[in-house]
């Protein structure tokens, strides 16, 4: 068995985590069942084929969005920390005031009408990405009294084969929310939630125009641990 | 740097104004002839449809599909994938996985995505021999796997939760 394989358990959120309420119903539990990669698990789209927004969510409207500039960039790795090229990545948050661009979020902030908080983008040769946005205001849900989630920008990679499909969020440095928020409090192990946080970047700041953060994301998959 | 893999996190409630596309759900275009249409609900514990969920699909074949499917479920946890039905594919091992479609499963209330295949009932002799579907011994666990014909395509319910709890992977 892999280290990988020994440690999957602190990285990787538990399906039932009661703290997150929504989990109750929906999280499987029966034991998933371990299988070999077959050619299913070992391909995987064209990032290509399936890229369908832009890396600049600031130049979307004819205006530019309310809020803080920045720009967030990082690699894309494998469990062997190769760079993934040519993958695809996208992103979508909420605007500056924390309010998503979507008809069922009811929190009582402005929308903002030169943002609509999606893009997306293929990593190049070194499998670096980079993203022009805004930076997201933290939001209220109902999931406990006065719950608020920490600022987040959602992730969605493909990696090169389905195996390495990956949902998740980043978080920004120094957030206080973080602390309180059972969704990144599920991760069980404290070094895999880091993982998460963004480093501020000032190397990618740009002088007069916007505060860079990086952040890289390695992904899973077997074949680097056989 | 950070080293080591990325924890998956919940796509949350509010991911359909960005991840999906007009031709998401279709692997191919509507009106390819051979066509097929794999449909079904995304159920929660209860039997309640899951309205906020992202069944996403992939097949290694037939060559020239974009193999990749995608598509939010709607109010009553519904989806319908429009696809080529793909072929069995031996492996260098020797074992010839029978047709089937890889599933992600992405949700509000799912803290990492779920995976599970979608086989189809009129393959029976390639899925007897499938060697996935091998590893799974309760019959009706098995069954849970397979897509049945109807009017609408193949059908294939995900039931997240309960008595009759779809089979997941751990990939």
């Amino acid at each position: 068995m892999s280290a990988e394989r020994r440690q999957s358990g602190g990285v990787d959120p538990p399906f039932l985590h009661p703290d997150y309420r929504s989990t109750a119903l929906r999280a499987p539990l029966r034991p998933p069942i371990r299988i070999q990669y077959g050619p299913s698990e070992l391909t995987g789209p064209d990032g290509a084929a399936l890229l369908r927004g832009q890396a600049d969510l600031t130049r979307q409207h004819a205006g530019e969005p309310l809020g803080e500039r920045i720009i967030i960039h990082g690699r894309v790795l494998d469990a062997g920390h190769r760079p993934l090229a040519g993958t695809l990545v996208e992103i979508w948050q909420a605007n500056a005031a924390g309010r998503y661009a979507h008809d069922l979020d009811q929190h009582p902030a402005p929308l903002d009408p030169s943002f609509t908080g999606a893009g997306a983008c293929l990593t190049d040769a070194e499998g670096h990405y980079r993203f022009v946005t805004i930076k997201p205001g933290a939001y209220p849900w109902k999931n406990h009294a006065n719950a608020w989630r920490p600022a987040h920008v959602h992730f969605s990679l493909f990696g090169r084969s389905f195996s390495q499909r990956l949902i998740t969020q980043m978080y920004f440095p120094g957030d206080p929310l973080l602390a309180y928020d059972p969704i990144w409090r599920s991760i069980p192990s404290p070094a895999a939630r880091e993982r998460l946080v963004a480093v501020f970047d000032m190397t990618a700041t740009e002088p007069e125009w916007a505060l860079g953060y990086r952040f890289d994301i390695s992904l899973g998959g077997r074949e680097a641990t056989p | 740097m950070r080293v080591g893999r990325a924890p998956a996190q919940t796509i949350g409630p509010f991911f359909a104004f960005a991840l999906p596309w007009r031709d998401g759900p279709f692997v191919v275009p509507e009106g390819t002839p051979d066509a097929i249409r794999v449909h079904g609900r995304l159920l929660d514990g209860r039997g309640d449809p899951v309205p906020d969920g992202l069944i996403e699909t992939w097949q290694a074949s037939p060559a020239g599909t974009r193999g990749f499917g995608r598509c939010a479920t709607g109010a009553g946890g519904d989806y319908a994938i429009v696809t080529l039905k793909p072929a069995a594919i031996a492996t260098p091992g020797g074992a010839v996985h029978a047709p089937h479609l890889a599933v992600s499963i992405f949700a509000r209330g799912l803290l990492r995505r779920t995976v599970t295949r979608v086989y189809f009932a009129d393959e029976a002799d390639a899925n007897r021999a499938d060697p996935v579907l091998a590893e799974i011994a309760d019959a009706a666990a098995r069954a849970t796997l397979i897509a049945a014909r109807d009017e609408g395509g193949y059908r294939f319910d995900v039931h997240l939760q309960g008595e009759r709890e779809t089979v997941f992977f751990d990939v």
